[in-house]
């Protein structure tokens, strides 16, 4: 699908969740000095010296996941001052997310999404409308912990719902129209709604055309605006669920011709566990 | 009658929309399967010859858009704008269609077995619309002339500043548009609904729909109206 997003893409997949306290961080290097070659194993040396945090660290090129079991925001604040061009692009116990720009195409290999495992996973190509093409603008958007979202459309008030947000203490990472409404629901979970509640709440705060595509640790969640302005496809089958702007993506999926294709209505949810 | 088959997974889609353009002769009456169209757009646009092309699976964007004179079935669903500014021919979806379906189309015949999109049959201006199930928000928005049979229901603003077109529906809309209202059938209502129904290949009684049309009320400015409108 490069043509539909040929600028950036990504992808958030959960697995397993970690067990206890432990948490874990996927990190960018890409806008540091030393990109791809940053410096990880130090990094968890310096962790360990500084903070006597004990971690451990994947790399994938330009991005790891480091996972430790003390308070990710001690972390996160001891990142920000000694690599403040290190990107923390999410936090939680069950999902990891890699984006970046380039095509779609490149992004995956650069990755290796094909080897990538999980119970669901959140992807994106990006046809930047809104905001620059930089990895930390490319899709999914993530706030707080495991919760992730991408967008097809754009919206007509992401300042005022931050303007409303930041009073509250949420900080934004960019000036994207997508981060203003993932942190909106994100802000909405975490005041204790439901997902369906957060939903019916960004129904009536939210303006603009969306199809949202959101994950949780054990759910997908798809919700499209009042007016259908942007396509979504769903194919079931015994074996997954399978959602796109187009069916186009889907058709190379195994036993696709015999799933259940519908499209989604507009202004309704749609909740899958995983 | 020649039959011939395209597979889209090793031709080119663009090869066979320039065979359908370029290779039929006049009043070329083929069959032409297209098998495995995996959601391509524009597949069998613009066909201008009394062919029948059907397509074996889902379709993406525009499918027998501007159709003329040509059949066209999809054995599965279509994405936005099936069948739009179709001139005359029939195109019947046997799944459902998205958004804009028939938008702006002259003549022929429109049949979608399941439901509908938004906007369906939105600036209408002579064709005939059939759909089996349910149509979404907004539909026959404007529409000018042409005929449009509902057998579910219909979503928000239905023939919102409808002009001449006719709306029979078997369920019901959640809203009716601007200036569309209810208006009783007549013998001739229930013949037009019975005939298109049945050139769709639909059984309900035609008894069972209710008309839509225009109360012409915004046909003319009234600056006397001042912000009524």
């Amino acid at each position: 699908m490069t043509e539909r997003g040929p600028d950036s893409a990504g992808l958030a997949v959960f697995a397993e969740p970690l067990k206890g306290s432990a948490r874990k961080l996927s990190l960018y290097s890409g806008l540091t000095d030393d990109g791809a070659d940053f410096n990880w194993h130090g990094l968890t040396h310096a962790l360990k010296e500084h903070l006597d945090v004990a971690s451990h660290i994947e790399v994938k090129h330009n991005h790891a996941v480091l996972t430790f079991d003390v308070s990710p925001d001690m972390v996160k604040r001891w990142l920000h001052e000694q690599h403040p061009k290190l990107h923390v692009l999410s936090t939680g116990q069950a999902m990891d997310l890699y984006k970046d720009i380039g095509t779609p195409a490149q992004v995956a290999e650069r990755y290796d999404f094909g080897a990538i495992t999980g119970s669901h996973l959140v992807g994106h190509t990006r046809m930047a409308t809104e905001s620059a093409v930089t990895p930390d603008r490319a899709h999914p958007f993530t706030a707080g912990e495991d919760f992730c979202l991408v967008h097809n459309g754009s919206l007509s008030n992401p300042n005022s719902l931050r303007r409303m947000l930041e009073p509250r203490g949420i900080h934004f990472d960019t000036d994207n129209d997508t981060e203003a409404a993932c942190r909106f629901l994100e802000w909405r979970l975490r005041e204790g709604d439901d997902l369906e509640t957060a939903l019916q709440r960004g129904f009536e705060e939210l303006d603009g055309f969306f199809t949202f595509l959101m994950g949780t640790p054990d759910k997908l969640a798809l919700i499209r605006d009042p007016f259908a302005c942007k396509p979504a496809v769903v194919a079931e089958t015994d074996d997954y669920v399978a959602i796109a702007s187009e069916f186009r993506s889907l058709a190379h999926l195994p036993g696709v011709k015999n799933a259940y294709v519908f499209e989604p209505a507009p202004e309704e949810m749609y909740v899958w566990n995983a | 009658m020649e039959r011939m088959t395209f597979d889209l997974s090793k031709t080119p889609l663009r090869d066979v929309n320039q065979f359908l353009h370029r290779s039929l002769k006049a009043g070329d009456d083929r069959h032409i399967e297209v098998q495995n169209p995996d959601g391509a757009h524009s597949i069998a646009v613009g066909l201008d010859e009394p062919v029948t092309v059907e397509i074996h699976g889902h379709a993406g964007y525009y499918a027998a858009g501007m159709n003329k004179k040509a059949t066209v079935v999809v054995h599965g669903s279509v994405g936005t704008g099936v069948a739009e500014n179709m001139m005359s021919g029939k195109v019947h979806v046997k799944g459902f269609a998205s958004n804009g379906a028939g938008a702006t189309a002259h003549g022929g015949l429109l049949v979608i077995d399941g439901d509908a999109g938004l906007r369906c049959g939105i600036s209408l201006k002579g064709g005939d619309i059939v759909v089996g199930g349910s149509v979404g928000s907004f539909s026959a928005f404007m529409a000018q002339a042409g005929r449009m049979v509902i057998c579910g229901n219909a979503g928000d603003a239905l023939g919102d500043s409808l002009y001449e077109a006719v709306i029979y529906i078997r369920g019901e809309p959640k809203s009716l548009g601007a200036d569309a209202q209810f208006e009783p059938m007549t013998d001739n209502d229930y013949k037009t609904v019975g005939d298109l129904l049945q050139q769709a290949g639909m059984d309900h009684d035609p008894k069972s729909f209710k008309r839509i049309a225009s109360a012409r009320s915004l046909y003319h400015w009234n600056a006397d109206a001042n912000q009524e409108y």
